[in-house]
């Protein structure tokens, strides 16, 4: 053991291990993971799955309503149809793609507007975030559903100014997010080196801030999810949302709501408005699962039970 | 006083103690078997590098193991009472009234909302050792011990009223309240400046040979060691290198590892000067909000030398850094390159000014962004100032690398998988990929310990020669002064004391100041210590001086 004359920096830590990829680590995490979180990537993936094949699988046209009206479950129509004749299973499966592809943009939307804004907050400070955090504060004590509801009435119910409204609406509590935890990253001595070096706003915001703060934001993701699908079937069965002919889960269960109270005679058909309502539900807790497994291995939050 | 721990009575014996740590799902060895035997009175040094197991051996001699690990072996034995057989509650009634531990942070230690007597109090009360007037009489005298100032009526105050030493030196007045046989002492020091480390190291020596106390005293400094304990003990990787009375272990140390903690102090060079100034800081006042913390100072940096800002905390080292790089627009005065003033804000200079001066951070950790290879974070600047691309920027980022010691292979790491040393090499590499001709140094050694010290210095010196780069060196540790720089400026409150050739400040006579955090730095001999208080400088000569300044609220 002479190492005051054999000392060498490079050997220091021992030899380098292979990097492994990407999908490599992403394997063995999934090998690792519990039931619960693979329950939820497997219902999420069957929902994509339906969500893009939707016209292949429906064995009917989306707003195809060539047949009676609330007719009962049978082969030609599994789920029966609905108050104009339209079959309820291909309206199922046309709503995922719809619902799901409407509430994923807004979701984008709003991590595009809220994260930037805050990692421009977080790296000016000063007036810049004082005005930002201000507006937000304003815009977060205005209860965001009656706010929606207002502000859709305004402009009325198209898609785009659906998705917009409500990205605009939930982007406020990204930004809250996001904001967080960059102030705690640029801090960092690395942000002030590239200061220092002289980089731009974006090189900063881009790869010395956003990598570090990926993990929560992802987990933030999948929640803000689901409260905006949640959000946009509240506001379909309030019949301000997704407009007909468009399937869409939320209003179709206000359109077969009635159905409920012929259960006592036709089990049935008491089932079918709250079929759309389970689509809702299970999506919302497949995704709850898959957020929790992340939370727990990329931020050590763990249950201690 | 190596002789004074010769006495026969045993207090602790732990044999073959082996303890585990549980990390990456699996459990590992972080003590791989020690002998430990302390005698009544005896103070041993326990000194090792961090990870060394230091921390671990000192709690495990109170029969206790960290959250995450376990005492998997060996036995412990302190004054007949087995401590691995002993149930919990007879540790706990041993732990606080006859085993004390005092820790490196007093600030963390102490509870800031309760007064420093009700907590000095709390465990011999609770005990049912003493009654409370007792009690507080007994605080009062023990507070006195410890050199304390106003000792009647300093345990009024809350844990934030009083300064760091005094913190540290009121936990050492909590440990002694029960009149324990052993204390533990966890770097008590090492967070403090040295000015104030003499006041506690001379308050703690004073009191366990009063009280007879023995202890194991726990710090990576080997001159602290050096004046505290009997004898020596050096851990590495979990295992005793060697142990050694004091006088033996610095007058003939038997290990080659052992040998090297002194290696920092053995690099010298002479000091030299130019008179060609390739920056120059012209009378500069700087403030953070209204409070100004530099006042009118002018620092000159000659070309292809080294200077050295010495101070403790709070004396401004890296406000001044700060105005140089730009950060801190100064409230007057001016900053020089080449004799062209540069624009006081960062945002005014031009890419080419800000290549020539470069960084590098104390903290390697924080100045790495984690989530980029070694090769993004040393190419990025060959990239954004040189504008080269691709096969090219591959090729500098090889040769930056080998100029550092290290090979090809670590372009890919990411920064978590490189040691401390190596995390340093990697940001003197990405200020050198900018071909600067001024790089300032904040502290960039005092993280790391020092075989890895020797070695970042060594680098530093010989890139200097290489490239004629002139550095900024920020540093409190009077040892790597002596190492590496040629002029010194000695700062205190945000005011330059002294200046000029590293021989000259060195060589007496000092003004005050120099002179006492000269005298303050713990030199490698036996009996240092008595010495500096027989001269009155470990007492209240020092308290005067360094304290005085220091219990001014301060302006946050």
């Amino acid at each position: 053991m002479s190492e005051s004359e054999g000392y060498s920096a490079a050997a220091e830590v021992g030899a380098v291990r292979m990097r492994r990829s990407w999908r490599e680590r992403a394997w063995i995490e999934l090998k690792k993971a519990p039931f619960t979180a693979w329950l939820g990537l497997v219902i999420i993936l069957a929902y994509i799955f339906v969500a893009i094949f939707a016209p292949w699988l429906a064995p009917y046209g989306e707003a195809d309503a060539q047949f009676g009206a609330y007719e009962p479950w049978s082969a030609a129509h599994v789920f029966g149809t609905d108050q104009i004749g339209r079959d309820i299973l291909s309206r199922l499966i046309y709503g995922a793609r719809n619902t799901i592809g409407i509430a994923l943009a807004t979701t984008l939307l709003a991590f595009l507007i809220g994260g930037s804004l805050a990692l421009l907050a977080a790296i000016s400070r000063g007036w810049v975030d004082q005005v930002l955090s201000r507006a937000v504060d304003v815009l977060i004590s205005i209860p965001s559903l009656i706010f929606a509801l207002m502000l859709l009435s305004i402009y009325g119910s198209t898609t785009l100014s659906l998705i917009v409204i409500i990205a605009v609406l939930d982007s406020t509590r990204v930004f809250r997010l996001a904001r967080a935890v960059a102030m705690n990253v640029v801090v960092m001595d690395y942000v002030e080196a590239a200061r220092l070096r002289g980089e731009g706003l974006g090189w900063i915001m881009r790869r010395e801030i956003l990598p570090n703060i990926m993990p929560p934001l992802v987990a933030e993701f999948g929640l803000r999810f689901c409260f905006v699908f949640l959000t946009i079937a509240a506001l379909s069965f309030l019949g301000v949302g997704i407009q007909p002919p468009t399937a869409d889960w939320g209003s179709m269960v206000r359109e077969n709501a009635s159905l409920i109270q012929f259960a006592q005679f036709d089990i049935k058909a008491g089932i079918t408005p709250l079929l759309p309502a389970a689509a809702i539900a299970i999506l919302t807790i497949a995704v709850n699962f898959v957020v929790d497994w992340f939370l727990m291995k990329t931020s050590g939050l763990r249950d201690e039970h | 006083m190596s002789t004074e721990g010769n006495r026969a009575e045993l207090l602790l014996a732990m044999r073959g103690v082996r303890i585990d740590g549980f990390a990456d799902e699996r459990w590992h060895e972080i003590i791989k078997g020690v002998d430990l035997t302390l005698h009544k009175g005896e103070v041993m040094g326990l000194i090792g590098e961090s990870g060394a197991g230091k921390s671990t051996l000192g709690l495990a001699a109170m029969g206790f193991a960290r959250p995450g690990c376990r005492i998997s072996g060996g036995e412990i034995v302190f004054d007949g009472i087995d401590l691995m057989r002993a149930s919990e509650r007879q540790k706990q009634r041993l732990r606080g009234s006859r085993i004390a531990y005092v820790a490196q942070s007093a600030a963390a230690a102490f509870n800031p909302a309760h007064t420093l007597l009700d907590q000095t109090l709390e465990a011999t009360v609770r005990h049912g050792l003493r009654s409370r007037e007792e009690a507080e009489r007994d605080a009062r005298a023990l507070y006195a011990a410890m050199d304390l100032p106003d000792p009647d009526t300093i345990g009024d105050r809350f844990p934030h009223q009083v300064s760091g030493g005094q913190l540290q030196r009121a936990m050492t007045a909590m440990a002694m309240a029960s009149r324990p046989d052993l204390i533990i002492f966890d770097e008590p020091t090492t967070a403090l400046d040295v000015t104030t480390q003499v006041n506690v190291l001379a308050a703690i020596r004073k009191a366990v040979k009063e009280f007879d106390t023995a202890a194991i005293y726990i710090t990576h400094d080997l001159a602290v060691v050096a004046q505290m304990a009997d004898r020596i003990k050096v851990l590495r990787y979990g295992e005793e290198v060697e142990e050694a009375p004091t006088g033996e272990m610095l007058s003939n140390p038997r290990h080659p590892y052992t040998r090297s903690l002194w290696a920092v102090r053995s690099i010298r060079k002479p000091g030299e000067t130019s008179a060609d100034r390739v920056l120059e800081i012209d009378r500069v006042t700087a403030a953070y909000g209204t409070v100004d913390v530099l006042h009118n100072i002018s620092i000159g940096l000659p070309r292809g030398k080294t200077v050295a800002l010495v101070g403790e905390s709070g004396s401004g080292k890296s406000t001044a850094a700060r105005v140089v790089t730009g950060l801190l627009p100064p409230r007057r005065g001016e900053v020089r390159f080449d004799g062209v003033a540069l624009p006081a804000d960062l945002k005014g200079r031009t890419k080419e000014q800000k290549r020539r001066i470069q960084m590098i951070y104390q903290m390697a950790d924080t100045a790495m962004n984690p989530r980029q290879t070694v090769r993004e974070i040393i190419g990025r600047p060959i990239a954004f100032y040189h504008g080269l691309r691709g096969r090219e920027v591959e090729r500098r980022v090889e040769r930056l690398l080998e100029q550092i010691e290290l090979d090809g292979s670590f372009a890919d790491r990411l920064p978590g998988e490189l040691s401390g040393g190596q995390k340093q090499r990697i940001c003197i590499a990405r200020a050198l990929a900018a071909e600067p001709e001024v790089i300032i140094c904040d502290e960039v050694t005092s993280a790391l310990d020092q075989i890895v010290q020797e070695g970042i210095l060594k680098l530093l010196m010989r890139l200097q020669k290489d490239h004629g780069l002139s550095y900024i060196f920020i540093t409190h540790d009077i040892a790597t002064v002596e190492a590496i720089a040629d002029e010194v400026v000695v700062m205190l409150q945000g005011r330059v004391v002294e200046q000029g050739l590293k021989e000259e400040i060195f060589a007496p006579p000092h003004p005050e100041y120099t002179e006492l955090l000269l005298s303050s730095v713990p030199e490698m001999e036996a009996g240092w210590l008595e010495r500096a208080i027989a001269r009155g400088e470990g007492g209240r000569v020092l308290d005067r001086l360094a304290e005085g300044d220091r219990e001014r609220p301060s302006p946050r």
